[in-house]
């Protein structure tokens, strides 16, 4: 690929500005979470997230997700380096829409959870998680 | 896959039918993020990508996995047994190499 001087500039600056930003800034929650619905509006409803309110060590934070009804549940954390956690499938043996998990935090953000309902509807549940060692490797 | 990966599962030895039965798993990897520096140089990324259970074939529970997910990948869910049969598990890595696991379960 080819890039001309005038290019070049303007990818250089929007990355110096990214980098300047505060974790909490680089990815806004309801931004992600239409990534994953592809606009659509998810619901409060039928989602449950279960995530400690401080975490001291950033490298494994419990998390814990649970939405009946629902056939995927995606994982995000929105002040990681990527944003994306884990997508949990569920088939049709599946018990409960239910799982648990131990995820990596950059720092201080919120984690959130969108489930897709077996009707294609979406619903979605978010908490901010402190964190007080970041789980990156620095 | 690196040496020393080893996975443990646990699922109960029997059930009733219809019963929801909590399936844990985990297995020993370091789950590089690819972000870390050894030496000053980028240790490159090596996770597991993939989980998978199935039950007599059919699939009750996968991950897609990321980097955020922590070293020793663990995870709890949850499958409704209505027969006996086995319980199939596999991990992929980013090279695409397999550790799989089962587990035989009695339902009465």
């Amino acid at each position: 690929m080819n890039f001309t001087r005038r290019e070049t500039l303007a990818i250089s600056g929007a990355a110096a500005a990214a980098t300047l930003l505060p974790y909490n800034l680089m990815a806004s929650t309801p931004d992600l979470i239409a990534g994953i619905t592809g606009g659509a509006e998810a619901s409060g409803e039928g989602i449950s997230l279960t995530a400690p309110e401080i975490a001291e060590n950033g490298n494994t934070v419990p998390i814990s997700v649970d939405a009946p009804g629902a056939v995927a549940i995606t994982l995000l954390a929105a002040g990681n380096p990527t944003p994306g956690v884990a997508k949990f499938n569920f088939g049709p043996g599946s018990g409960s829409q239910n799982a648990t998990t131990r995820i990596r935090l950059a720092g201080t953000q919120d984690v959130i959870a969108v489930a897709e309902m077996a009707d294609g509807s979406f619903a979605s549940a978010h908490q901010t998680v402190k964190v007080t060692i970041g789980g990156c490797g620095g | 896959m690196a040496k020393g990966v080893k996975p443990r599962v646990k699922v109960p030895k029997t059930a009733a039918a219809g019963d929801t039965i909590t399936i844990k798993t985990l297995i020993s990897h370091k789950m590089e993020t690819g972000r870390r520096k050894s030496k000053g140089k980028l240790v490159p990324r090596m996770i597991i990508n993939k989980f998978v259970a199935k039950f007599n074939g059919k699939e009750v529970f996968s991950t897609d996995m990321h980097p955020a997910i922590s070293a020793n990948p663990y995870f709890s869910f949850y499958t409704k047994v209505s027969e006996s049969g086995t319980f199939e598990f596999s991990w992929t890595d980013d090279k695409g190499k397999t550790v799989k696991a089962s587990r035989k379960i009695t339902v009465k």
